[in-house]
């Protein structure tokens, strides 16, 4: 097989602090601190550069090595943060690595976004050119293909309509249009199958397949590990910057269980930095606030979550969802579902979200948590401003049961003791 | 097959070449910008005529009838409007391409394409409605009766000077604005600034002699009088020391801004 992608020792650091206060930095301060600089190197000319030193370097990626053969479809996993978002940013040139090198060969796409470039004032069909053109198409390959996307698309109708008063639904139907003919002979996809309904999201993937059928290579990042193993033949599985294990879906996919369950059942997330809000931290404890990844049936425990909120956030609702290890979503929780109300207000600082898991309801097994927090913050519109999906596993036990006996193996996601009447 | 090697560091002879490669990309870019400016917009694209129009009225009731300035032997409207040529395409290339990355940060940190683009685009645009606001120069030239002379044809080198002037510009701006936002809000200040230091409103004969090559040293001064000596015939004439200073010093402007562009470009889709 040839040979269609290669990295030798890829490796890419962030500053972090340094990072954030680069953000906000202005042009006064950066002066200052260069003046500090220059002062402190007269006074002594000997000692280090301590700027250089304090910074802390983060590896956002370190060593990696892979090689990917032509019509591979290769999976890469891992928890938030684990670097597979930066290794495409890499691959498709958007950032630049910090050590190493990678070779690609033949032409390459990168499917990071849906809809990147589109402009709201423009009409569906010259964002369709748009679009093409920042996803590097050429015209007439656009030209050529419009018919296509437009008949993929499902929005026929509304093709000389501004997209801004599209719904929401035909937006992404028409972005992911676009995206899903491309022709490279290489494809970079992150998470962006996720878009849409249901109906369109297996269309989305049906997509993929076909792209794959086609004998062109696919590097795909995903946390939906339905589709990974669906669509790859080969994962790969980072933590921390790094590759941990490669081979098999199957094996993959369980070594990455594994690691999730192996925490403490608690997990800090540090991510980049996110606009507007930032979850910081997702773990389980039981009844008495202990921090553990498994819990017993029979005793209440909590699902908590911790959020920075950088600035004031509108119409705000932080959802919650427990999800079997097979993807199937057993419940959704909003935390304004108690007090009917649509959304709240989120003022700046440290939010702590705690909800109560009632005993005897979630059946023995092992779940994983997704946390998301919707809402407007200063100068945008509505949208997620944050999520972690999947990235921390819990097992319900059956231990101390009051009646074990009858409890064991019993089917079902739930359990829930129900009051009932014999006549 | 085409090959692709990703390495650390890259050198500024890919950026021509990528430019080529990107050039539809260039050319959509633009065309949005064009389209999406007057959308919604009454009179749409005529405000590319009314700005350079009401802007030379206002510089000649100011500069030619309360302040008594000299123009030769020109109209002073004509003198006015030969020098807003330049200055509206400068000052539009300027203040867009400042903003051109930050506006269009998503695009940056999720595709890759040569960064230069966008600063680029900005160009395209002022470009175009450079060409609009040309048709009325000529008209005003008919309506005054002059006829250009052969000088006109220097013109198109003349442009080019003006636009490594005002990309060079916009290019520093732009890779200042990912880091530091504060020239975002420094660059109107700039323009507003501007157009009074640069001969705009007046002929630069009116800078006493012994000032003329220091006044050289803002680059736009040798663009406008470069096209007042092109555009005006007749008696105006060029202060040629002036000119040579302020031509040097855009075409250093330029080549600095896109060695200093393409040093940052890397780090754009990290820190926008």
């Amino acid at each position: 097989m040839p040979c269609a992608l290669h990295t030798e020792n890829i490796g890419k650091t962030y500053t972090i602090g340094h990072m954030q206060n680069r953000r906000g930095r202005n042009f006064r301060e950066t002066i200052i601190a260069g003046c500090e600089r220059m002062a402190q190197r007269v006074r002594h000319p000997f000692a280090q550069n301590r700027a250089a030193s304090a910074a802390e370097e983060f590896w956002a990626l370190r060593d990696i090595c892979l090689t990917v053969d032509t019509g591979e479809r290769v999976g890469l996993i891992g928890r938030n943060g684990a670097g597979k978002s930066t290794l495409l940013k890499i691959l498709s040139r958007i950032t630049e690595p910090t050590t190493g090198r990678a070779v690609l060969y033949g032409r390459v796409s990168a499917l990071l976004q849906v809809g990147t470039g589109f402009h709201p004032e423009l009409t569906g069909r010259e964002n369709i050119f748009l679009n093409g053109a920042v996803l590097g198409m050429t015209r007439r390959e656009i030209q050529r293909k419009f018919d296509e996307i437009v008949a993929f698309s499902e929005v026929e109708q509304f093709l000389d309509t501004p997209v801004k008063r599209y719904s929401s639904g035909m937006y992404v139907r028409l972005a992911f249009a676009v995206s899903a003919h491309l022709d490279p002979e290489i494809l970079l996809v992150d998470e962006v199958l996720a878009v849409g309904d249901l109906a369109f999201q297996s269309k989305c993937l049906g997509r993929m397949n076909k792209v794959a059928e086609e004998g062109r290579t696919i590097i795909f990042v995903s946390h939906n590990m339905a589709a990974i193993s669906r669509l790859c033949n080969r994962v790969v599985l980072f933590d921390k910057g790094r590759i941990i294990e490669q081979g098999d879906p199957e094996t993959v996919i369980q070594a990455y269980y594994a690691q999730a369950e192996q925490s403490s059942g608690r997990i800090v997330l540090a991510g980049g930095f996110k606009a507007g809000a930032q979850i910081e931290e997702i773990g389980v404890t039981d009844e008495s606030g202990v921090f553990s990844s498994s819990v017993k049936v029979h005793r209440d425990f909590f699902l908590h979550m911790r959020c920075r909120v950088h600035e004031r956030i509108t119409r705000a609702t932080i959802s919650m969802a427990v999800l079997t290890l097979d993807g199937t979503t057993v419940f959704v929780t909003r935390h304004t579902d108690a007090s009917r109300a649509e959304a709240s207000e989120l003022g700046p600082g440290v939010l702590c979200a705690r909800v109560r898991i009632p005993a005897h309801f979630l059946n023995t097994g092992s779940y994983s948590l997704n946390f998301q927090i919707v809402g407007q913050g200063a100068g945008r519109d509505r949208g997620v401003i944050d999520s972690a999906q999947q990235v921390l596993n819990f097992r319900v036990e059956e231990t101390g049961s009051l009646t074990p006996q009858l409890n064991a193996g019993r089917a079902g996601v739930v359990t829930p003791v129900l009051p009932w009447s014999l006549q | 097959m085409p090959e692709l090697i990703i390495e650390p560091r890259k050198r500024v002879s890919h950026i021509w070449r990528e430019i080529w490669l990107y050039r539809e990309l260039l050319f959509f870019i633009t065309w949005r910008d064009l389209i999406v400016r007057y959308k919604q917009t009454v009179i749409g694209i005529a405000w590319s005529i009314a700005r350079p129009v009401i802007t030379m009225v206002v510089l000649t009731v100011v500069f030619g009838k309360l302040a008594k300035l000299p123009s030769g032997d020109v109209p002073y409207p004509l003198m006015v409007y030969a020098a807003m040529l330049p200055w509206q395409f400068f000052s539009g290339t300027f203040s867009v391409s400042a903003n051109s990355l930050t506006s269009n940060a998503n695009m940056i940190s999720k595709t890759y394409f040569p960064r230069i683009i966008l600063p680029a685009t900005a160009m395209l645009t002022s470009l175009v409605d450079f060409l609009i606001a040309f048709s009325i120069y000529i008209l005003m030239m008919v309506w005054y009766g002059m006829w250009p002379d052969w000088r006109i044809a220097v013109l198109p080198l003349l442009m080019i000077l003006a636009a490594m002037a005002s990309l060079g510009a916009g290019l520093w701006v732009a890779a200042l604005n990912v880091t530091y936002r504060d020239f975002a809000i420094v660059v109107p200040f700039i323009m507003q600034f501007g157009l009074y230091v640069s001969p705009v409103g007046f002929s630069s004969a009116v800078v006493p002699e012994q000032w003329r090559l220091l006044y050289s040293l803002n680059p736009m001064v040798g663009v406008i009088d470069g096209f007042r000596w092109a555009l005006l015939g007749g008696e105006t004439r060029l202060y040629m020391p002036g000119f040579l200073l302020s031509s040097c010093l855009t075409i250093l402007i330029f080549c600095f801004g896109v060695r200093f562009f393409h040093k940052f470009e890397r780090t754009f889709a990290d820190i926008i």
